[in-house]
């Protein structure tokens, strides 16, 4: 035991906090009135950036709880050059992800080859009835709006930031 | 007793008193309601939170909201319960904790020798529900009562945890009973009568050098006071003394099978005994409604009013305070600490005061002057307590050391 | 009286009887409570049994596996890569800290080493998850000892941290960051500055929690000589971690066994302890964090430039083998043992998990012991539901 024991020393901490909360202010943060900014890289959605998605199904491959639905057809579509052979392209009937099953490990997005998949920070999403969780592809498109740039490195990084297709085009 | 008692009764004296008690009915209630917010906004202070803020202005309608809310829950007796009992305990717990309350002078001028009456239809009453002869008396019982509850409701239970928390409440209400008595004690020596109202009276004389006021935690010297802020803390079960209702260890306690409004009720019974309990400790050590007399009584009887919330603000901030920063006792260390260390203390501190006030009246006459007869008493008192505690702490080792080697072990071996 | 055969165990039986004047002769009837599985000290669904006489505990049987969640049989049905995001959920708080020891015995199997700025991101967040998880065992301790108060402080320190792996990882709580290889992405800019900062906040707390808890004198009653464990016996219940260290035992794997993660480049200091109570193996973990606070401030200054990612298929075959690695968690040793055919997913994986052999000994410490104590106990040798059951 010290020139001052324990409990007083106890009792002076909680003390200074009770000075400190009241004239700083409590660190809550009162959620539906105030927000935090998650982090650039937050997982909170999936967004898809339909253009890019050829259907070639590896994401629903590789997603370890099967939460991603995918159905396509091929299409013929018109040549890029004038006077080409008209191209063959997967087209895109149904892109689900049910966010009820998903467990945000973010593998989809990593082995998207296409770039077609990207993670947003955005988490309001819950819903009244679980079925409303299964994002179809307009609302997972929608996301894409909310996408934010990709940050910047950290010094001696050899990795060259990516960049998001729809920003690209505003 | 009351002036407005002494000359028989009429019919005018019994309105008043319904009108009294129904008023201090009212105040407790309101600041019991009021406690349990201040609990919990201060308690949220000491933690770096908001607390309540959504019902009413700061929150301060929380308790009103969370009353309404249990009144209309289920009410639930388990299976095992035995339902009279199970019934009769939040009440017998509600009960004594709002008596308790109707000793406690709340107000008054007591400067220049007042005794605190005021003038209301123009009879003379005292600002407290009751002042019977047997004041503090009537304080021990009630507490005591109050345990009953709490025993009862962990027995009726008909569960285990329940019962683990009622066996810790009898044991420690008995054994810290003995020291809040003992430390009342030296204030009763002190005042020299057991009515609440002389006790705050007495305190309200002018003290040494006119400005350190005349209180009992001087008067009597700190230490019944500790005892009693020490035991009365254990009295009332907050932390760090909460073990009968030990969150972590017992789940919740005697309270662990109640619901609804009976549970209301415990809550509330705990949190008024809080507030009697600060406002027992502000009239018996800080004079009650009685502030320092040199301040005089600016506001009139409002004075007292002032002081005697004050004080009482201050008590309720302690007990919030410790309750977030103490861990809580082991059961068998609250004993050791009631049993060793309280009752020696306030017993041996009771006798050294008595010596002293006897010295100083001059009836001893062992030295030429009473001072001196105070010195020698003083010394004697030390000396008395050191041996004391060097006979008390070696039996304690010999009794442990008995029991070792009954129990078949070499003493030194186990250390 | 009663059925406890260890003589140093009765001697410590007898002396707590011997404190409490209960006479050890005096045999009254049994009680058996049932602390669990709902029960706020368990944390979880832990169940303990245990038979009382009064306040004394005179048996204790824990009963694990009401969160069995069949990890181990699992990842035998996923692939390398999606073993990763399942494993983060063992020892929920900790997350980071349960892919490092199966990535590196992938690496093993497959015979690749991470580049050096992998493993030293790898050791930062190793690091960081140990700060988030004993900083919360510190408020929690509190709270098992019925003090309110520094698990709030807690909370809000530990945000800071688990800020910093959002940003560099994007995911709170359950990271994914680690890839058979290297690490899944390289740290954004500022983060750096940011992450010593949520440090500083870090060695703040432990320095407040030190103050408001460990010189309490209550709380150095309740814990000091209480549940002490010795060293011969901790080791053959197979106690890892702080809890072994506690008792004396100067054994961290991130000292003794650190390749695969750069515990070799920093200067620190295991800490020991000699007495083996409760306050021994918590005072330990305040110690861990500080020692963790270093460690990230040593590797933040020192990461070096280059690639984050080893040369790896895109299509991860691990090689027919098998491959113990184990790592110092924050609870614990942690080990994966593959065993891998040559295919896609792992044929078997063993998962020896700090916690289940944590709290095996709970029979042993907690004969003889009271009510609170077990609480006490429970509380310093800390485990977490997801880690005892998998």
């Amino acid at each position: 035991m010290g020139l001052v024991p324990g409990l007083a020393t106890g009792l002076g901490i909680t003390f200074k906090e009770i000075i400190k909360t009241v004239v700083k202010g409590a660190e809550t943060v009162q959620y539906p009135h105030e927000k935090e900014e998650p982090a650039p890289r937050a997982r909170g959605v999936i967004a898809l950036h339909e253009e890019n998605c050829t259907s070639c199904m590896l994401c629903a491959r590789e997603c370890p709880d099967w939460c991603i639905y995918i159905e396509g057809h091929k299409e013929l579509a018109p040549p890029r050059r004038a006077g080409g052979k008209p191209r063959s392209v997967n087209k895109l009937d149904r892109f689900d992800i049910d966010y009820s099953l998903c467990m945000y490990c973010g593998i989809c997005v990593e082995v998207c080859p296409f770039e077609a998949l990207f993670w947003s920070p955005e988490y309001e999403y819950s819903e009244l009835k679980i079925a409303d969780l299964l994002h179809d592809k307009t609302k997972l498109g929608k996301w894409m709006t909310t996408v934010p740039e990709f940050e910047a490195y950290e010094a001696g990084a050899e990795v060259k930031a990516k960049k998001v297709p729809a920003l690209e085009k505003k | 007793m009351d002036p407005y008692l002494l000359d028989g009764v009429d019919f005018g004296d019994v309105v008043l008193s319904v009108a009294k008690a129904i008023l201090a009915f009212v105040i407790c209630l309101v600041a019991t309601m009021f406690m349990v917010w201040f609990e919990r906004k201060v308690v949220s202070r000491l933690q770096n939170r908001i607390g309540p803020n959504t019902s009413g202005p700061f929150g301060i309608l929380q308790t009103l909201m969370d009353g309404i809310k249990l009144f209309f829950k289920e009410d639930n007796i388990p299976k095992e319960a035995d339902p009279f009992v199970f019934r009769l305990a939040p009440y017998l717990s509600l009960i004594p904790a709002f008596l308790t309350f109707t000793l406690i002078p709340l107000g008054g001028d007591f400067n220049n020798g007042n005794d605190g009456a005021v003038t209301v239809f123009g009879r003379e009453t005292f600002l407290q529900v009751a002042d019977p002869p047997v004041g503090i008396l009537f304080f021990l019982a009630m507490s005591s009562l109050g345990i009953y509850g709490i025993m009862l409701a962990g027995w009726a239970s008909g569960s285990k945890y329940p019962l683990l928390g009622s066996v810790r409440a009898s044991a420690q209400a008995i054994s810290y009973e003995a020291a809040l008595g003992l430390s009342l004690a030296a204030v009763v020596l002190v005042t020299g009568g057991l009515s609440m109202n002389s006790i705050v009276m007495q305190q309200a004389g002018e003290g040494f050098g006119g400005i350190i006021p005349n209180f009992n935690i001087i008067v009597t010297g700190f230490i019944p006071f500790a005892v009693f802020l020490i035991a009365g803390t254990a009295e009332l079960n907050r932390p760090p003394f909460d073990l009968v209702e030990a969150e972590q260890e017992l789940v919740g306690g005697f309270h662990t099978e109640y619901s609804g409004i009976r549970f209301a009720l415990f809550f509330l019974a705990e949190f008024m005994n809080t507030v009697t309990m600060a406002a027992i400790i502000v009239t018996l050590f800080f004079g009650g409604p009685a502030g320092p007399a040199f301040l005089g009584s600016t506001l009139g009887w409002l004075t007292g009013m002032f002081w005697f919330l004050l004080k009482l603000l201050v008590f309720l901030f302690a007990f919030v305070w410790f309750r977030a920063s103490l861990p809580r006792f082991r059961y068998d260390q609250l004993m050791s600490l009631g049993w060793k260390l309280l009752i020696p203390l306030s017993l041996g501190w009771l006798l050294v005061l008595a010596g002293i006030r006897v010295a100083r009246n001059g009836d001893l006459g062992i030295a030429d002057s009473a001072f001196g007869d105070t010195l020698i008493v003083i010394g004697v008192a030390f000396a008395i307590l050191l041996i004391g505690m060097y006979v008390l702490r070696s039996a304690m080792t010999n009794a442990r050391r008995d029991r070792l080697i009954a129990a078949g072990f070499n003493p030194r071996e186990v250390n | 009286m009663t059925a406890i055969s260890d003589r140093r165990q009765l001697a410590y039986v007898a002396s707590q009887a011997a404190e409490a004047r209960v006479n050890l002769e005096l045999e009254t009837e049994g009680m058996t409570l049932n602390i669990g599985p709902q029960h706020p000290a368990t944390h979880g669904t832990l169940r303990i049994v245990a038979q009382l006489d009064g306040e004394q505990v005179i048996q204790a049987e824990p009963i694990m596996g009401y969160m069995h969640r069949g990890y181990e049989k699992l990842t035998e049905v996923r692939t390398y890569p999606q073993v990763t995001t399942l494993v983060n959920r063992i020892d929920w708080l900790g997350s980071f800290a349960n892919e490092v020891p199966f990535i590196l015995a992938c690496e093993q199997l497959m015979d690749i080493e991470a580049p050096p700025r992998a493993q030293h991101i790898r050791t930062i967040l190793h690091e960081m998850a140990r700060m988030a998880h004993v900083t919360l065992f510190l408020g929690d301790l509190g709270v098992q000892l019925g003090a309110i108060t520094p698990v709030f402080y807690a909370f809000r320190d530990r945000e800071h941290i688990l800020n910093q792996i959002e940003s560099a990882t994007g995911g709170r709580f359950h990271p994914n960051f680690d890839r058979i290889g290297g690490v899944k992405d390289d740290l954004p800019a500022g983060w750096i500055a940011e992450s010593k900062q949520a440090v500083r906040k870090i060695r703040d707390f432990c320095n407040t929690i030190e103050d408001l808890l460990f010189g309490n004198e209550i709380f150095q009653a309740r814990t000091r000589g209480i549940g002490v464990i010795p060293a011969d016996i901790g080791l053959s219940y197979g106690l890892s971690g702080a809890n072994i260290r506690a008792s004396g035992v100067d054994w961290d794997l991130r000292r003794d066994n650190p390749n695969g993660l750069a515990y070799d480049k920093v200067d620190w200091k295991v800490w020991t302890h000699p007495d083996g109570d409760s306050f021994a193996r918590s005072w330990v973990r305040l110690q861990e964090v500080r020692e963790a606070c270093n460690i990230v401030e040593q590797l933040l200054d020192t990461l070096p430039k280059g690639p984050i990612m080893a040369k790896v298929p895109r299509i991860i075959k691990v090689p027919e083998g098998e491959a113990y690695v184990s790592t110092e968690n924050p609870l614990g040793e942690m080990g994966y043992y593959v065993v891998s055919k040559g295919g896609l997913t792992p044929f078997r994986v063993k998962i020896r998990t700090a916690s289940f052999n944590n709290m095996s000994i709970t029979p042993w410490v907690l004969k003889g012991t009271y009510v609170p104590d077990v609480i006490t106990i429970l509380a310093s040798l800390y485990f977490i539901l997801g880690d005892i059951d998998r």
